[in-house]
């Protein structure tokens, strides 16, 4: 049986069914280095994607490309069907080190993305109230920052991400400044946020088991220069007890799958 | 401080060399030096002449509008510096420069400035304050973590509310430790300018008490300005500690 389905490079170009995000020919060189070259991707609506590669292969590069955040030297990102080169507000981002104001409390962090967009501050505590609660943190509305731990910063960061009612969200390796034991519990809780919040996720992330843990599609880049290597859409049933999908079959091939392809740009 | 297993005070080191003071003052080695009770009862009695309390109504304005327009101008020249590369290039050399200048030598030259009067006294309380607080500005601003900036542009941020809910924010540790030091160094500057000048406020008191050798109104004077030094900076001290909890998490 097939763990996954694997689609290689002849297909790969062909436009998904309903892309949200789509990236056409993206390069991008630093100083010297190439980070990405030529980089056509579709993002299709509704899914979690992961971008998933060793380091170097400007996975992080092209997140932030397709935020706005930064420009490509070639190539277009189309959000929606209309290109895009700066931030906007159909997509919301997750930082790997939170990027939370350490002068304001939780709940003023999470409607932070509201208050940038001049919503009253009754409205947008109302809403914002909402989103603590759905990532778990009631209760902690008027904590600051610094006295949270790492994983519920990070529920900060994605309650404010949710709070400005984006389309996409876009994830720079959310977990990977939390510790292991939260990790679990906020990947847990991810995967029950997606069924709920009907949003397309494009997550970044080094960990193998981490992307086909929760991922609907992933995409594998090689590095040096960045480029797409496959397409590998995990055929996993996400529907019951989270801790089964550990032992799931499907999950550990897929893991080991991956890891033999990814194994020769390793050192 | 702890002595033979006693809390000690930190007020009570002051107080041995108050003593101290007295000593030497009553074996009356020194002209200068009269003791430490006579310049007390000096202060009690300046403080009620009324050419003390327009010296200090002049020397206050002074140094508070000298003040005022160091922050105004220092803060946003820091920001600047700290933000835009080129910016830092052309004025880096010049602020390092002056913040370690002798800068009581130019004095002279600010009242070719601005004539014997209130003007050049403002200029030098400026001129002595405004380069520690760019400086201290720039620091804070170099020190915001990239991610917040990312943060507040990938929400849409507008310019002025990205610098007005962000970088202020995130660099006010650093800009109140330069205002800090700047009000330090502003009083300095005021007291410089008076002196240089010679006629007005403080400058001319120091002038008269010690060209007529009345020492101990002399060391009143010092006194009371060194208190006002010290609570002047006591108190950004206080705000300082407000925004300490963030300091080192940004």
């Amino acid at each position: 049986m097939r763990a996954a389905v694997v689609r290689n490079e002849a297909v790969m170009n062909e436009p998904a069914a309903d892309a949200i995000v789509e990236v056409r020919g993206i390069s991008k060189t630093y100083g010297g280095v190439e980070a990405l070259r030529d980089v056509d991707l579709d993002f299709p609506r509704g899914k979690l994607t992961s971008l998933l590669g060793p380091s170097g292969c400007g996975k992080t590069t092209l997140l932030k490309i397709i935020a706005g955040l930064i420009d490509a030297d070639r190539g277009t990102v189309a959000v929606n069907g209309k290109k895009v080169s700066a931030p906007g507000p159909e997509r919301a981002f997750v930082f790997q080190d939170f990027a939370l104001l350490p002068w304001a409390t939780v709940l003023r962090n999470v409607a932070f993305g509201l208050e940038l967009r001049g919503t009253a501050k009754e409205e947008r505590e109302a809403i914002a109230r909402r989103y603590v609660a759905d990532v778990g943190l009631a209760g902690f509305e008027d904590k600051y920052p610094h006295e949270l731990s790492g994983g519920m910063r990070q529920r900060v960061g994605l309650a404010r991400a949710l709070c400005v009612d984006a389309d996409v969200l876009l994830l720079d390796e959310p977990f990977s400044a939390v510790d292991e034991q939260n990790r679990r519990k906020f990947q847990e809780d991810l995967i029950r946020l997606r069924t709920n919040q009907n949003k397309t996720f494009i997550f970044v992330t080094h960990s193998i088991e981490e992307a086909v843990y929760i991922s609907d599609r992933i995409v594998l880049l090689s590095p040096r220069p960045g480029r797409v290597s496959r397409i590998i859409e995990p055929d996993i049933d996400r529907s019951g007890d989270p801790d089964r999908i550990h032992r799931d079959k499907h999950y550990l091939d897929t893991v080991e799958e991956i890891w033999q392809g990814l194994k020769q740009y390793v050192e | 401080m702890t002595l033979f297993g006693y809390r000690v005070p930190m007020m009570a080191s002051l107080l041995v060399w108050c003593v101290l003071w007295e000593i030497v003052g009553r074996l009356d080695l020194m002209f200068i030096l009269p003791p430490f009770s006579d310049v007390l009862a000096a202060a009690v009695d300046l403080v009620q002449l009324p050419s003390w309390q327009s010296a200090t109504v002049t020397t206050l304005r002074a140094f508070l509008i000298g003040m005022l327009l160091a922050i105004a101008v220092g803060i946003p020249l820091g920001m600047l510096m700290g933000r835009v590369k080129i910016a830092d290039d052309l004025l880096g050399m010049w602020v390092n420069i002056f913040s370690s200048a002798p800068l009581s030598a130019i004095v002279p030259v600010l009242m070719i400035l601005f004539g014997f009067g209130e003007n050049t006294i403002i200029a030098a309380v400026f001129l002595f304050a405004i380069w520690i607080i760019v400086l201290d500005t720039r620091a804070g601003v170099r020190h915001i973590s990239p991610s917040l900036i990312e943060m507040a542009r990938s929400y849409g941020a507008s310019r002025p509310a990205l610098y007005g809910k962000i970088i202020v924010w995130a660099a006010l540790p650093e800009i109140l430790a330069g205002i800090r030091l700047g009000l330090i160094r502003g009083v300095k500057g005021v007291v410089i300018g008076q002196l240089l000048v010679a006629i007005v406020g403080y400058g001319a008191l120091f002038e008269t008490f010690s060209r007529n050798f009345r020492m101990s109104q002399f060391w009143a004077l010092t006194i009371i300005l060194f208190a006002f030094a010290l609570v002047v900076s006591a108190l950004i001290e206080r705000a300082e500690a407000k925004v300490e909890f963030y300091a080192g998490v940004r």
